[in-house]
């Protein structure tokens, strides 16, 4: 009998599988495409051998003055000498472990209440808002027999952080009330709200720190003397619960109507209603826009060098004017904008995580 | 007829009208009292310093040089006059920042949806490096690292002898137009006119007879024709100011300050990925359904973006891009720190220092940005009540 035995499969064409298969679908489908892949894989290779050359091969990372800078490269030195003022400005040396513990027991308490799956998540949040702040302040001020360091000590990364973090704690409960004004159907408070909303979010933060470092003194009573670095924080804080109250303002519009008529039927009253009902679903749909605030914030900081505070960068500007260290800007650059980075690309991607969780709808 | 019977009248204090007017009673109240409570401190704690307030400062000689003046001013000028000149500054570098912003951005939005992988990823890197870097720290960067590292005007780098660039700004051709070049804009404004009235009827002869004419095509044609064939009609009327090197620096042609150009890079750079983060979520907002549904009515790739795709993706776009370019202009007060002389620098620092008219002088920029912010928003809302899907 004759039996039809197929021949085996021919493989693919080896031009369509593999690396080839890849590039020709890639980066070489059409004619326009293959000379726009030509014109960007000059630009990789014109610029980035020197840029890893200047950066790694060639640099010097050894010792510690300017004269073992001698490769030609990036002189990693001066970072490493200065590094301890990048990151704690003029603290005292001895008191570093304040810092150190006080933003690690922090980074704990948020790592604690963003994974997933931790238990008592109410008692630890609690323990953030009303408790921590405390502890955090004799840390890194004095009291309590620990030594008093004056806020003009404080500087590097670690005024950015306590600028940023602050910043976000008095922003978020000052957001909410104004996202609540104006969404209030009292006219007088959204009125106040509307004012309040706009008139921050349309001037630069540079005139509000001026304002807070010029004209808050101005308004005070005589006798009140208010630290530099409060009146940055009053400025930023202000500046920032605008910010907020948008974003939380675009949470409590997309919620339906139905579930504060659900909560009227049910005879809640106003605060049951919001606290119960209304808040807990717009701020969980805003998290990423509120990350995202948190992004701007961090970046923001920075302006503070312009009053006169130490931050990062402003310490790291200041660094390239001692004159044992002159000529080394790039890697001062280079290093202040590697930690910022690091700070907001791991915030972004963090913040896209969660649109992707709570993205529910149909997705193509 | 049936009695109503009434709900038992509850107290006043309970009543939900009643305890709203009460709140907002005393929340104005409060609010007053605040307000009072600072202007009281302000008005003592001025007396004490022996300021006078109120905006006679403005007519006061200002006695200090700006940098970069776009109208004529000296040193004997007011104070009012160091405001429009700052002004003017921030303006300029706002509206360049905008437009190169803009381009770039759009370019690498686009670059990013590319399906050539090298290119979507180049653009990923650029969007990802330059938009998680604090917009100072790059200013700064360019100023001091980039800009600084340039040549003394001796040793520049040049184009052909016309155009500079060294420690001191770069140096561009400046055109002088000469007698004739009025016909040359009078073509220019010709062409415009032509292509509005062009447009016109094209659209209502595809309304009648559904008949489509090349208007793009056209338009760009008229455009560039006819002011160019003016331009040789009238023996080309434009000659240009080459910079010379004399002595020390360069005289002549157009001088763009290095203040300038890094502040304007760094606006720019900085805001184009921000700008093309939008344009790639506006394009991918735009649902598939719709490129299917043109195709199957027939259209060509080409038609589908534009006529499909472009259209709606503009409306999630356009809102997102004006709050860009107002975050643009303030950004722009950042030059104080790089010695740009723009309205915070030059207003809201040195003619504060000299006057320490602290309260007039934030007060007055405040509200120029203020006024900015609600133009611009104002145009926005407008934009967006136009644009907005029309459901039926």
């Amino acid at each position: 009998m004759l039996v039809h035995t197929p021949h085996p499969n021919l493989p693919p064409p080896s031009t369509s599988v593999g690396v080839i298969g890849w590039a020709r679908k890639n980066l070489f489908s059409t004619p326009f495409n293959s000379a726009l892949t030509l014109c960007a894989l000059y630009i990789v290779v014109r610029f980035l051998p020197p840029v890893i050359n200047w950066a790694f091969l060639d640099a010097n990372w050894a010792g510690s003055t300017r004269d073992a800078c001698t490769d030609g490269g990036a002189c990693w030195v001066f970072v490493k000498v200065r590094l301890t003022q990048f990151m704690f400005g003029f603290y005292p040396a001895d008191q570093y472990w304040r810092v150190i513990l006080a933003f690690g027991l922090l980074g704990v308490l948020i790592a604690w209440l963003l994974l997933e799956k931790t238990p008592k998540k109410s008692w630890v949040a609690a323990f953030t808002i009303l408790i921590y702040p405390i502890i955090a302040f004799i840390l890194f001020y004095g009291g309590l027999g620990l030594p008093v360091v004056e806020t003009n000590r404080w500087g590097g990364l670690m005024l950015t952080l306590i600028l940023a973090t602050i910043g976000m704690f008095f922003a978020l409960p000052f957001g909410i009330i104004l996202a609540m004004g104006r969404r209030s159907t009292m006219p007088i408070p959204r009125a106040l709200s509307v004012v309040f909303i706009e008139l921050w979010r349309g001037v630069p933060l540079i005139t509000v720190l001026f304002m807070s470092s010029v004209m808050l003194p101005l308004f005070m009573p005589e006798d009140l003397r208010i630290d530099k670095l409060v009146r940055a924080l009053i400025g930023i804080s202000l500046f920032q619960s605008a910010y907020m109250a948008e974003v939380i303002r675009g949470g409590l519009q997309a919620l339906p109507k139905g579930q504060s008529e659900a909560a009227d039927a049910l005879g809640l009253s106003y605060w049951q209603a919001m606290f119960l009902i209304i808040l807990p679903q717009a701020l969980k749909t805003v998290i990423p826009g509120i990350v995202n605030t948190f992004i701007e914030l961090f970046k923001d900081t920075t302006l503070v060098l312009i009053i006169g505070l130490m931050d990062l960068l402003s310490i790291v500007q200041s660094a390239f004017s001692d004159p044992k260290w002159l000529g080394f800007s790039v890697e001062g650059y280079v290093f202040a904008g590697l930690v910022y980075w690091i700070f907001c690309f791991s915030m972004s991607r963090y913040s896209q995580h969660l649109e992707k969780k709570l993205h529910t709808g149909h997705k193509r | 007829m049936a009695t109503v019977e009434h709900p038992q009248k509850t107290a006043w204090w309970n009543n939900a009208h009643n305890r709203a007017l009460l709140f907002q009673i005393l929340l104005a109240i409060g609010v007053s009292v605040f307000f009072a409570f600072i202007a009281n401190n302000t008005i003592h704690n001025l007396e004490q310093r022996g300021i006078s307030t109120g905006f006679a400062f403005l007519k006061q000689k200002a006695g200090f040089g700006i940098l970069q003046h776009l109208i004529p001013y000296t040193e004997n000028d007011t104070y009012g006059r160091t405001f429009i000149v700052g002004l003017l500054n921030t303006i300029l570098v706002s509206v360049l920042g905008i437009i190169c912003a803009t381009i770039i951005g759009f370019i690498v939005g686009v670059a990013r949806l590319s399906s050539n992988w090298l290119v979507s990823k180049l653009a990923g890197i650029y969007i990802e490096t330059f938009r998680n870097l604090p917009l100072l720290l790059q200013i700064f960067f360019w100023y001091f690292a980039v800009l600084q590292a340039l040549p003394s005007p001796r040793n520049s780098l040049h184009i052909g002898e016309k155009f500079f660039l060294n420690i001191r700004g770069v140096y561009l051709p400046n055109p002088i137009f000469e007698q004739g070049f009025g016909w040359v804009e009078g073509a220019f404004i010709l062409a415009v006119l032509a292509t509005i009235i062009l447009k016109r009827w094209a659209s209502k002869r595809q309304e009648q007879t559904g008949e489509q004419f090349p208007v793009l095509w056209t338009a760009t044609g008229l455009i560039l024709i006819l002011p160019t064939i003016a331009y040789f009609a009238t023996g080309g009327p434009i000659s240009w100011e080459y910079p010379v090197l004399k002595g020390f620096n360069f005289q002549g042609g157009i001088t763009i300050i290095p203040e300038l150009a890094a502040l304007l890079i760094a606006l720019s750079v900085y805001t184009a990925s921000l700008i093309a983060e939008i344009v790639r979520s506006g394009i991918l907002s735009v649902s598939h359904g719709q490129t299917e549904a043109a195709e199957a009515l027939g259209l060509r790739p080409g038609k589908t973006l534009r006529l499909v795709i472009i259209p709606q993706a503009m409306r999630v776009i356009i809102p997102q891009m004006t709050s860009q370019y107002l975050n643009l202009v303030k950004n722009s007060s950042l030059a104080t720190a790089i010695g740009y002389p723009d309205l915070v620098a030059v207003f809201a620092g040195t003619t504060l220092n000299q006057t320490g008219q602290a309260i007039e002088v934030i007060a007055m920029t405040m509200a120029v940005y203020l006024t900015i912010s609600l133009i611009i928003s104002y145009f926005m809302n407008w934009y967006n009540a136009r644009s907005q899907l029309r459901e039926r």
